[in-house]
């Protein structure tokens, strides 16, 4: 199948590593992977902080960004869940009608990873080696908006060497929100702390979830306390293999010396 | 020439400068002070923990409960599309069972109904049911500046009502006390108590009791809220778990309601599912204890003079919004406070408003509009737990969105924020301002000086995520130009 990768802005700018996992897996699992140039943002960030007129646009170079494409896949729970619940409405109150529909068409092609994976392709045991003790963050938007259920648990399953370590309060959202993070940021940081005080509850080296975006918030956390608890996105799991162990989808945390040296490609 | 805009007149909001439904301070300033609370955090992780899992359970009993939740949320579209002709019907019904009803445009001329009735009747003193209604719209205040003292008889309301506190959960009022503070209150209020009183429940169920009893025996005008009403035959009805509303509403001569004109059903067939869905989702029962029904006034029992005031105070305001006006199917059963993850951890006085948590957040800003509740729409994570919980699936979390654009699209001059939310949709809506803006933000590796994360000392809006969280230092190179170099395009 040909796969058109949408990384998303804040994997693209923030930590490319996970969108190139994705890649290399998808890759590995046979399947031709593009990236559509024009790509940039699904516009949650702007719809979700009320500039929902200012979101069309952006939109907008989403829908012309993957035109045509016979399926999209995305390492985000978040933005799938934008793309299916707000793009078209978003368009149509702009008066962009045909966009619109276009828009509802290609979010019917749209899917975050674990979901592709497991009901596109049919795979649970994608290949991956990953020799560490993990613990599963199901993040709000892929666990209510999406409904990904207990797919990404039965891929890491299957994944040789992974201790899986069940979350205490898993389906407690780790307070990120996009812009709640800072407009109530206080709030934010006793939601943070709770979910970190059941992540090192299970004495896991890792916590994964299909989000980069709560992965950022709970990372930068455990980092803040230098907990030694780092955060790894579920594609970054699922690439590695024991023969493949390459930098940019190592077992390294998210936040490495390796981004800021630049050396990750 | 004169334009002349044919379009909708602005329906008018809740009033200011009376009632509960405005804060003095924004959410994120109030919610500060709450989060540095230790007992209040202490006490609400307990109780909404403890009701979260109970009605968790009931709920899950229930092999058609999403087929009842989609009723709900069938008979409350179908009844607010037609609330006018409702309305009407249930004052014909109301009126010819032998009831009076009044029609109070906002909180200011149903103070004065209330007062004036109570005044007629010549007492100084009324007891009452709990009810959000009349906590929504500051009565006891009125009616102590008229002279006349409501004695708040839910044994929750009497708590927050003795500690001169207000309430901080709908259904749960005292969610933020536990039974030591439960406890020194009555010592220091009721003066009869027996000072040797412990924090066992029972024995400060019992001190409520005697302290109450004497004011039903003596009460001559009762005041109510109501959680239905059926049009077609007039009912009012009002569900509880502890009894004392029904004292309220069988001893006195004289009763008063005060109902939010979106709690009509049509029928009695409508109520059957409400009252299947309210105890699971409220109390974690599978039925309350108390459901009083009342028709007009029956001779020789019960109240002999009822009155029926119906309250706006924005709620048509809210109808006419097309998105928002799925708050007014409301039930008040609180099953999403007690599952959010922002009211667990700063109460219900940190919303500023009688309607705390996920509903109040899409309620409140709408009743008194959105700019006099500006930060509450943005008190959520948007995490959904709410939309899962809720008894008539008000999409929660898609109307605190809304709200958030009609907050925006309401302001008059660009706000900072509002500059750079447009810069940035100017950028990334072209593939190529959109990479350059990459770019330029991979030169903030520069300021990491070769270390992982970045340094925590940001000015703002950053240090409002770095004063908590690191932030990694950003790649050289995106996963799309580096795609783009290797693959040639």
């Amino acid at each position: 199948m040909k796969v058109a990768l949408f990384a998303t802005c804040l994997v693209d700018t923030m930590v490319p590593q996970v969108a190139r996992a994705t890649a290399v897996l998808l890759e590995r699992l046979g399947h031709e992977v593009v990236v559509p140039p024009g790509q940039a943002c699904c516009g949650q960030m702007h719809v979700n902080t009320g500039y929902r007129r200012e979101a069309a646009p952006i939109v907008a170079n989403h829908v012309r960004a993957f035109r045509g494409a016979e399926a999209i896949v995305a390492p985000s729970g978040s933005c799938v869940a934008s793309i299916h619940h707000q793009q078209a409405d978003v368009l149509r109150r702009a008066g962009e009608h045909a966009l619109a529909d276009e828009a509802a068409s290609l979010a019917e092609r749209t899917y975050e990873l674990s979901q592709f994976l497991v009901d596109v392709l049919g795979v649970t045991d994608v290949g991956a080696y990953y020799p560490h003790r993990v613990t599963y963050h199901p993040t709000c938007h892929s666990l209510r908006l999406l409904r990904v259920g207990d797919r990404p648990l039965r891929l890491l399953r299957a994944v040789r060497g992974l201790e899986l370590a069940e979350l205490p309060g898993a389906d407690q959202c780790c307070g990120f929100g996009g812009t709640f993070a800072v407009k109530n940021a206080d709030t934010s940081t006793a939601m943070l702390t709770d979910k970190m005080a059941n992540v090192l509850s299970t004495h896991a080296e890792v916590c994964t979830a299909g989000d980069a975006s709560c992965l950022l918030h709970i990372g930068g956390g455990l980092s803040r306390m230098r907990s030694g608890t780092r955060t790894v996105h579920l594609a970054e799991i699922l690439a590695s293999t024991e023969e493949a162990v390459q930098p940019d989808q190592s077992t390294r945390p998210a936040i490495s010396a390796v981004n800021a040296e630049g050396t990750t490609s | 020439m004169t334009v002349v805009d044919l379009g909708m007149p602005t329906l008018p909001h809740a009033p200011r400068g009376v009632g509960h439904l405005r804060g003095n301070r924004p959410f994120p300033d109030a919610a500060r002070d709450a989060l540095r609370d230790g007992q209040l955090r202490a006490n609400l992780g307990h109780a909404t923990s403890t009701i979260r899992a109970k009605r968790a359970a009931v709920v899950a009993e229930v092999p058609d409960w999403e087929q009842l939740r989609a009723a709900g949320k069938a008979i409350k579209a179908a009844t607010m599309a037609r609330l006018d002709a409702h309305l009407e019907e249930l004052e014909r019904q109301v009126t010819a069972r032998g009831g009076t009803v009044h029609w109070a445009r906002d909180a200011i001329e149903a103070n004065a109904i209330v007062t004036e009735l109570v005044r007629a009747t010549g007492v100084h003193e009324v007891v009452k049911v709990k009810s959000m209604a009349t906590q929504e719209i500051g009565l006891n205040e009125a009616l102590e500046a008229a002279g006349i003292t409501a004695h708040e008889t839910d044994l929750a309301e009497l708590i927050v009502q003795l500690g001169h506190d207000q309430p901080s959960h709908i259904l749960v009022p005292a969610i933020h006390k536990n039974r030591a503070e439960i406890r020194e209150i009555f010592l220091r209020t009721m003066p009869e108590v027996d000072p040797g009183l412990s924090d066992d429940p029972r024995e400060l169920a019992m001190a409520a009791r005697a302290h109450l009893r004497e004011r039903f025996l003596r009460a001559e005008v009762a005041i109510s809220g109501a959680n239905f009403a059926v049009a077609e035959t007039g009912t009012l009805a009002v569900v509880e778990s502890e009894g004392n509303g029904r004292m309220c509403l069988t001893l006195p001569r004289t009763l008063i309601t005060v109902m939010g004109i979106e709690k009509l059903v049509p029928s009695w067939r409508d109520l059957e599912v409400f009252l299947q869905l309210l105890p699971r989702s409220s109390t974690g029962e599978r039925m309350n204890p108390y459901t009083s029904l009342w028709t007009g006034v029956t001779p020789g029992d019960g109240p002999q003079d009822f009155h029926l005031v119906l309250l706006d105070n924005g709620r048509t305001a809210t109808l006419a919004d097309e998105v928002g006006r799925e708050a007014l199917h409301c039930i008040r059963c609180s099953a999403c406070l007690n599952v959010c993850p922002v009211y667990e951890r700063t109460g219900g006085h940190a919303y500023g408003s009688v309607y705390p948590g996920p509903i109040g957040a899409v309620l409140s800003p709408q009743l008194t509009g959105v700019e006099d509740n500006a930060s509450l729409p943005y008190a959520s994570s948007l995490c959904g737990a709410c939309y899962d919980v809720c008894p008539v699936a008000i999409d929660i979390p898609s109307i605190l969105v809304h709200l958030r654009a009609e907050h925006v699209e309401a302001q008059k001059h660009a706000t900072p924020e509002a500059v750079a939310f447009r810069v940035l949709a100017k950028v990334m809506s072209h593939p190529r301002r959109w990479r350059m803006a990459q770019k330029a933000a991979g030169l903030g590796r520069l300021l990491a000086r070769g270390r992982p994360t970045m340094p925590a000392a940001l000015p703002p809006p950053a240090s409002r995520w770095t004063q908590s969280r690191d932030l990694p230092t950003p790649p050289k190179e995106t996963f799309t130009q580096a795609w783009a170099r290797e693959h040639g395009s």
